[in-house]
């Protein structure tokens, strides 16, 4: 009994002395920063002993950041590149990447438009300007009002890369900053068609399928949806433990998914 | 006297960053390339760093604005100063003082939710549909087809919702400086008008406003360099399309407008990074030319007036 009580307080200090006064590092895209920062705040909340610092700059910047050790968990949008895991190896440093959410971003129209389909070919001639009428698709006879995205966003990214296959969109393009913005704009304009991540979606638009796959939660797991991604965050094997690996497993568990989901991203289960 | 140095040197200084962090662009990127490129694409492979419609946007906008705001504010102006009761002018004055100091993201939201639905759903079958239907029964069908065809509006987010906006803040910069200048034409001048059987209409138009003429100029000037430094109001209503503008209802991206929407996400000493320093050197040397010309005008007037008290 007593050797038990021993072992149990061992235990709790050894636990609070891995945990005091810890700080945990985190920086990178600033689509998974609503996801961090949300569960940094419930994390801190359940430890007090550990203290997160988050901030954005993006994957790119996240990714370089980690590689200098400056920070332990780098948050990205997109996959690591060959050329950085190379930049590691030669570091002597090893890189794990833990998938922790999925993001679909979804065509939409106003609700007064007919058109519930396109096909991508139609969505990228639409995006570059060749298509300029809805009629072309099956429409009204009026002409197109393309919205996008700043080319900086993490959402033009997803669209650039599998929606335009980096071709250019055309000047005409109305540039909005949020996915807030975009969807104002084509709830107030019959004739414009723009693109917002899944969690946005709602009444004020109408959701277009493409290829006749509509995005949805099922759809994107499922891996049919097209214009879907996985975010991750990335430890090193120099991330301070075993409190990175906590926060990631927390991140995972259904708390931290539940986070995900409000933030109006995609769980991973 | 040292505080106004501190001010000035620190002003510089501000100055000077902007151009050093700019110039590394022009190792990369010509800068007739840059000034004069119709291609703004500043994230894609090959990107591309043409400014030349976000120029085109600026001057379309504020010019656009100017014409709203240059009638209205002088007749806002010699309304105050010439006709008004002295209570009304004394309740008016502070107003529109106060007009000019609005926040303009308010502006901004107003263009945003009320204007550019109104300027589709409204403005745009007013145009493509009763006009040209009565020009039709006047037989003037050419008129009526050019209506029919030019003046749709497909997107409300434009640069006249924008220059409609941007006159909230143009109108009482001008009616209020312009009143200064009318205020500090000496009675005299009214008085031998009156005396010489002149009606006050005359006296207006052919002696207060001609005095005041350099005073009102210099009004104009810096509500026009207010109306192109204006960022929210451009970023929250123009639509923010980096095309070159031609017709008023086309969506545009004005230079302040650039700079708010990319600056935050431009990685630190790219090339698109420098690139919005280079478009925010060119805006501080657009707003320095109206600020000169601005003091050129009020300088011209007192050499004028001095000319004629002699």
């Amino acid at each position: 009994m007593k050797r038990i009580f021993v072992c149990v307080l061992a235990l709790l200090l050894s636990s609070t002395i891995s945990f005091a006064g810890e700080k945990l590092v985190i920086k990178g895209s600033t689509t998974v920063l609503p996801i961090a920062q949300k569960a940094a705040e419930t994390y801190m909340n359940t430890h007090p002993g550990v203290s997160i610092s988050v901030s954005g700059g993006g994957s790119g910047t996240g990714i370089k950041a980690i590689l200098d050790g400056i920070v332990d968990i780098a948050d990205s949008s997109r996959e690591v590149k060959p050329k950085e895991f190379e930049l590691a190896k030669e570091k002597g440093m090893i890189l794990t990447v833990h998938p922790i959410a999925l993001d679909a971003v979804v065509p939409v129209v106003n609700p007064k438009n007919p058109v519930g389909n396109l096909t991508l070919k139609q969505l990228h001639d639409i995006y570059t300007g060749k298509i300029k009428n809805w009629k072309e698709v099956g429409g009204k006879n009026r002409r197109i009002v393309v919205v996008s995205r700043d080319s900086s966003s993490g959402t033009f990214e997803v669209w650039n890369k599998k929606v335009m296959h980096k071709d250019r969109v055309t000047p005409r393009a109305l540039l909005q900053a949020s996915n807030g913005a975009v969807r104002e704009a084509v709830a107030k304009n019959e004739n414009a068609i723009g693109y917002i991540g899944l969690g946005y979606v709602n009444k004020q638009i109408k959701p277009v399928s493409i290829d006749g796959v509509m995005g949805s939660r099922d759809s994107v797991r499922k891996g049919k949806y097209p214009v879907s991604r996985i975010l991750y965050m990335i430890t090193s094997d120099r991330s301070k433990q075993p409190v990175s690996y906590n926060f990631i497993g927390f991140v995972l568990s259904s708390a931290g998914q539940q986070i995900v989901q409000q933030e109006g991203f995609i769980k991973l289960r | 006297m040292i505080v106004t140095v501190f001010s000035v040197v620190i002003l510089f200084l501000i100055a000077l960053f902007l151009f050093a962090e700019a110039l590394p662009l022009f190792k990369k990127v010509s800068l007739v390339d840059f000034l004069f490129g119709k291609m703004w694409y500043p994230t894609m492979s090959p990107h591309s760093f043409g400014i030349l419609p976000l120029i085109l946007a600026s001057f379309y906008v504020s010019f656009l604005s100017a014409i709203i705001s240059i009638p209205l504010g002088i007749a806002f102006a010699v309304y105050l100063s010439e006709l008004a009761p002295k209570g009304i002018k004394e309740v008016l004055k502070p107003l529109v003082e106060l007009i000019s100091g609005f926040p303009s993201v308010v502006l901004g939201f107003f263009g945003m939710v009320v204007i550019a639905p109104w300027m589709t759903n409204k403005l745009s079958p007013f145009f493509t549909k009763t006009i040209p239907n009565f020009l039709s029964s006047l037989h003037l069908s050419y008129l009526s087809s050019f209506f029919a065809n030019n003046l749709y509006i497909d997107v409300g987010l434009n640069i006249a919702n924008a220059s409609i906006m941007l006159a909230f803040i143009t109108i009482p910069t001008i009616a209020s400086l312009s009143e200064d200048a009318l205020y500090l034409v000496p009675r005299t001048y009214r008085e031998a008008s009156l005396s010489l059987g002149a009606t006050k209409w005359e006296t207006i138009k052919k002696v207060v406003l001609p005095a005041a003429s350099s005073g009102i100029a210099t009004a104009i000037m810096l509500g026009v360099s207010r109306a192109i430094g204006e960022t929210m109001i451009v970023l929250m209503t123009c639509g923010g399309a980096s095309m070159i503008p031609v017709r008023p209802f086309d969506p545009a991206r004005p230079l302040p407008a650039a700079i708010a929407a990319e600056m935050g996400e431009a990685p630190y000493h790219s090339l698109h990074y420098e690139a919005l320093f280079g478009i925010g050197a060119v805006l501080f040397i657009l707003t320095l030319i109206f600020n000169i010309l601005s003091d050129i005008a009020r300088a011209q007037g007192e050499k004028k007036m001095k000319g004629k008290s002699v």
